[in-house]
């Protein structure tokens, strides 16, 4: 009976490939947030979004009020490797700091 | 009243301190270096490479002001904690807390010795910092605001508010104006980076 399968399988999965592709993968991007909170202050997070991520004046002060305004931003966007790795970076400055799949 | 920190004309930083600042800085780094805890350091007779493959610990720190210094990776405020997030916080955890807690203790270590290294003058002393100094200063004052922050219970900006407009008899007001103080230093330093 196995061989006998083979021929509609093959459509079978064409549909489940277009189903899979819409949700998660590993290879959808992971995102960085950063949350607010009372302490740290405005300029230090736009110093830290500057000096860490290398973003400019403009960039790093529009995400910094995003944070204090909407209560968190997404600053940074890549592999989970890599966002563990400016999570770790932002924990490092201080700032609460979060990762999750771009969903 | 207490100054701020200035771009020192051949680069890097400098703050005038008195005694008694110097003093409180120091107790206050002091309190944060007893809080962050001993590097993973072998016990007499140990083997110091075990801490290099020491794991670190997977549940977050139970005291409130070390939660916020070391917070869960995964999850968040505005996310469903769930088991798959808090298995993913607890490895995430294991493995970069340790540093975490050095690299912090570091900077608090160099903020001590910085300040044990000054000369007093009639009573104050100047404080030169270069980048890396800066740099580790700047580490250091912000963990003391979020130590002394989150032992004031500061949630939200209202909070901030009333801090300021405290009256002279609430028993938190030299802890308020501590946390105020080194806000100022904080932002001062800030602006010597980024000019």
């Amino acid at each position: 009976m196995g061989p006998v399968s083979v021929a509609p399988m093959e459509t079978e999965r064409t549909e489940a490939t277009e189903e899979v592709a819409a949700v998660p993968e590993p290879d959808v991007p992971w995102v960085t947030l950063v949350h607010n909170d009372p302490v740290n202050l405005m300029s230090y997070v736009t110093y830290v979004f500057q000096a860490y991520f290398g973003y400019s004046k403009d960039k790093a002060h529009s995400l910094m009020l995003d944070v204090h305004h909407k209560g968190r931003a997404v600053v940074s966007s890549g592999s989970r490797e890599e966002m563990e790795r400016d999570v770790q970076a932002m924990h490092g400055y201080g700032l609460w700091a979060t990762l999750q799949q771009d969903r | 009243m207490a100054a701020v920190f200035e771009s020192a004309p051949e680069g890097g930083a400098a703050l005038e301190l008195d005694e008694v600042e110097i003093s409180i800085l120091r107790s206050l780094t002091v309190q944060l270096l007893e809080l962050v805890g001993p590097g993973e350091e072998p016990a007499d007779g140990g083997d110091p490479l075990d801490a290099l493959f020491a794991e670190g610990p997977s549940e977050p720190p139970s005291d409130p002001a070390l939660a916020r210094l070391f917070p869960d990776a995964y999850g968040g405020p505005d996310v469903k904690d769930d088991d798959e997030n808090r298995a993913h916080s607890a490895e995430f955890r294991r493995y970069t807390e340790n540093d975490l807690r050095t690299r912090k203790r570091d900077d608090a270590l160099a903020v001590v010795r910085s300040l044990d290294a000054l000369t007093l003058h009639g009573g104050s002393a100047e404080l030169r910092l270069d980048r890396e100094g800066s740099h580790r200063w700047l580490g250091t004052l912000n963990d003391l605001r979020l130590t002394i922050g989150s032992r004031l219970e500061v949630a939200d900006d209202d909070d901030n508010a009333r801090l300021y407009r405290l009256p002279d008899s609430d028993p938190r007001k030299p802890m308020v104006m501590a946390y105020l103080w080194l806000g100022g230093l904080q932002e001062s330093l800030v602006e010597t980076l980024v000019s």
